[in-house]
């Protein structure tokens, strides 16, 4: 079993990106699965850690190129502050901030998006799966208000 | 409870080749609330999209599911069908498991089946949670916007026009006419370039419909489809356009000789020029870099003469705010940089010239009045050789093929033919591409007219020891290295977009392809359109492609532009945010994030609360995710809908 990635796109770039993979049948690994937001501003840090929590090793955030390139003019630069704190709570939280990743990539880098996902995947293979999060009373301890 | 139908197309082969539709239907029919889970050989055929309208009303379905291509090509064509079955277009939601999964796990059959029900039964949980969602009408601007004014430009203005709408061309240069101003002839009727361009150019300047802004640049651009405001600068010519009659005598008197940017740097101009005769607007412009009254404080000699009293040293730069519904992105080519293909001499040989530097050559109001001479050397090249594809289809300089190198070579053989007839001429090519109607009959005369054709590419341009220039050539069939002895070396240079148009794109916030040019939304079925709603785009600047491609596309984009200008309004954004009043706590880091001032923080019952304006809301999403409350929702987008879809992938 491949490691499991979620890649949230926005609408513009990244998403097209991936049709443009699709287009030009780049293949890729069957594990990486799109969800699809308008753009980059919108990929929440929430997103991430449900998904790690949900069971996918790791999280792709991807957008238009900086600095230019965002149709909503920042989106980018939000989606690229929100991925460095992310990466930040999740070392503090004790999980590999190698775990989510962010990358540009354009309408027309259907090539980009192949590599970038066999690269994440090969990168997370090394890393192993992430343990499964379990609940607080699962572990006996009791919990506070 | 929420009735979900799914769809699962076939799509030929293009999906049921790869994934097991019948096992897709069978899993996804398990979920929740799907009451109808069907498959289709073409969901979007009319009998496809007549079984979603004829279930939504036998099954009183409310929620629908596509499971297909991508909702990017497809999503409007599904929407209208739930339109037509009088359903709202936004209780559909698509699964991309053509472009996204049966054409990239085309070997992983299984796991590539697995993903595809992951994909759909996450659309059924997005489906599932969908709102209404209500858009209203926005009038459109009735006028378009259309950006250079080569042949290009000059034909989408005049279409548009002529349909009846308002038109702005802007121009950076202080003439419209563009590259093909500069032919001497085109391929392959061997028409007087000037001569079809120029009544095009006198019309663009005389149509009541046209406003015509040379010398200006498009510096910024606000808004969205239908109802864009632009900020034009119109750069100070320091002649007054309204008093200029074009008399030129300003130009004649000039002492001042700088080499001419039209002819290529083969000519010279004056520093108060138009820049070739046929010029439009025929009102020259003071070069301020080079003038001696702006460099010097000396001279005036051009206020003097100037009969109308045209000459305005003082004139300065003016912003034009115009709005209008379309933009038309036409901002052309530029030759590659010769430089940058340094084994063929240029700039090192003056006997080494371009293309275009060949047709100011060759053209009757050229440096040279037409006659061929080599520059430096004024006297006419008796051995010419042309140099097809330079820089193109090479990995190290542009992978690409200009789709005018080729003909453009053939042309310049003739030029030389045709004016010094005892000539030899070499075209050097790696093979001719003349795949255009009547090129190929046009490749088969220029061979008949002794052109000698070498297969080949030459690796090399050096000074050989009788003074004249020497170009190696491996030719295959010969299996030999030829050196041939010439007077002129002509590159038949690739094309890149013009550099001007990073500036366009900027502003616009295009997409450009890998070779740079900018990007369609799709090259077959939209190549016109862009992923900004609203502007459009043609000629070279999408691609390189030769004049009767260019105007065609032009005219196309000028369609684009009238079909929505026409159609009289346009739909507003349907994902825009909304507050939760109760939950908002008015920090303002929404407010901190809009790049549109759509956010304001207002006072309502003692409580600093968010308020959205949906009619500046472009539907971004970024306040929802960065709202620390969750206060903020975007439609379509909703927390709610996203993590759901990530809980059905993770499964």
């Amino acid at each position: 079993m491949k490691p499991k990635i979620l890649v949230l796109t926005c609408t513009y770039c990244s998403y097209a990106g991936a049709d443009m993979a699709g287009v030009s049948k780049i293949q890729y690994p069957p594990s990486a699965y799109i969800v699809r937001l308008i753009c980059s501003g919108r990929e929440e840090a929430l997103f991430a850690l449900e998904a790690l929590r949900e069971g996918f090793d790791g999280v792709l955030f991807t957008g238009c190129h900086i600095p230019y390139d965002c149709h909503f003019i920042s989106g980018n630069f939000k989606a690229r502050a929100r991925v460095a704190l992310l990466k930040k709570l999740l070392s503090q939280l004790g999980i590999e901030d190698s775990r989510v990743r962010l990358e540009w990539i354009s309408a027309s880098e259907g090539d980009k998006f192949a590599k970038v996902v066999f690269e994440f995947t090969r990168e997370l293979e090394e890393m192993g799966s992430l343990p499964k999060f379990r609940k607080i009373s699962e572990l006996g301890v009791e919990e506070h208000d | 409870m929420p009735r979900v139908g799914v769809y699962v197309c076939h799509c030929g082969k293009n999906i049921a080749g790869v994934l097991d539709v019948k096992r897709i239907v069978r899993e996804v029919a398990k979920e929740e609330d799907v009451v109808v889970c069907k498959d289709y050989p073409f969901m979007c055929s009319s009998e496809g999209q007549r079984l979603i309208a004829e279930d939504i009303r036998r099954h009183n379905l409310d929620r629908i599911v596509v499971a297909a291509c991508s909702p990017r090509t497809h999503e409007p064509i599904f929407q209208e069908a739930l339109k037509r079955a009088g359903l709202s277009p936004f209780f559909l939601e698509m699964a991309n498991i053509r472009d996204q999964c049966s054409w990239v796990h085309e070997h992983e059959k299984e796991l590539a089946t697995d993903k595809a029900i992951r994909l759909v039964k996450a659309a059924v949980a997005k489906a599932r949670l969908l709102e209404e969602i209500r858009v209203e009408k926005i009038s459109v601007k009735q006028s378009v916007l259309v950006i250079g004014g080569g042949v290009a430009g000059i034909t989408a203005a005049l279409d548009v026009a002529k349909a009846g709408f308002k038109v702005y061309l802007v121009e950076k240069n202080s003439s419209i006419g563009g590259h093909m101003a500069q032919l001497d002839k085109t391929f392959p009727t061997l028409d007087c370039s000037i001569c079809i361009l120029g009544p095009l150019m006198v019309e663009v300047a005389t149509h009541p419909n046209i406003t015509l802004l040379t010398y200006s640049e498009v510096i910024e651009v606000e808004g969205y489809v239908g109802n864009f405001k632009v900020k034009i600068l119109k750069k100070a010519r320091k002649v007054d356009e309204t008093k200029c009659t074009g008399c030129l005598l300003c130009m004649e008197k000039c002492p001042t000789r700088v080499p001419s940017e039209f002819d290529r740097g083969l000519g010279e101009r004056k520093s108060i020029y138009v820049p070739f005769p046929q010029a439009v607007p025929r009102v020259p412009v003071i070069d301020t870099e080079h003038c001696l009254y702006f460099t010097k404080g000396v001279c005036r000699l051009c206020e003097k003469i100037c009969p109308v009293k045209a000459i305005n040293y003082e004139q300065e730069d003016e912003i034009i705010e115009i709005e209008v519904g379309a933009i038309i992105v036409a901002t052309g080519y530029e030759e590659y940089d010769p430089r940058k293909v340094p084994e063929y001499g240029y700039g090192m040989f003056t006997e080494v010239i371009t293309g275009l530097q060949l047709e100011r050559l060759a053209s009757s109001f050229g440096p040279t009045r037409g006659k061929i001479l080599v520059p430096g050397k004024n006297k006419e090249p008796q051995r010419v050789a042309i140099l097809a594809c330079t820089g193109s289809r090479d990995e190290k300089n542009l992978p690409y093929c200009c789709r005018v190198g080729c003909m453009n070579a053939l042309k310049h053989a003739w030029y030389i033919k045709h004016s010094i007839p005892g000539a030899t001429i070499y075209v050097i090519a790696p093979d001719v591409r003349s795949f255009g109607k009547g090129y190929e009959e046009f490749y088969r005369r220029i061979r008949s007219e002794g052109v000698i054709l070498i297969k080949g590419r030459a690796s090399e341009v050096h000074r050989s020891p009788e003074g004249c220039l020497g170009v190696y050539v491996y030719d295959p069939s010969l299996d030999e290295v030829l050196v041939l002895k010439v007077d002129l070396v002509v590159l038949e240079m690739g094309l890149v977009p013009n550099p001007a148009s990073e500036k366009i794109r900027d502003v616009l916030k295009l997409s450009k392809s890998t070779d740079g040019f900018f990007l369609e939304v799709h090259p077959k079925l939209r190549p016109v359109e862009t992923s900004i709603e609203g502007v459009f785009i043609c000629g070279c600047a999408q691609s390189p492609k030769d004049i009767p491609d260019t105007v065609a596309q032009a005219s196309s984009a000028a369609m684009k532009a009238v079909e929505l200008l026409a159609k009289g309004y346009v739909e507003s954004v349907p994902y825009v945010v909304s507050v939760d009043e109760e939950t908002c706590s008015g920090c303002g880091i929404c407010v901190s994030v809009c790049e549109f001032n759509a956010i304001e923080i207002v006072e309502k019952n003692d409580r600093r609360v968010a308020k959205v304006n949906t009619a500046l809301c472009k539907g971004c999403g970024s306040c929802a995710a960065a709202c620390p409350s969750g206060a903020i929702e975007q439609a379509h987008f909703t927390r709610e809908q996203v993590l759901a879809m990530i809980k059905a992938l993770a499964r």
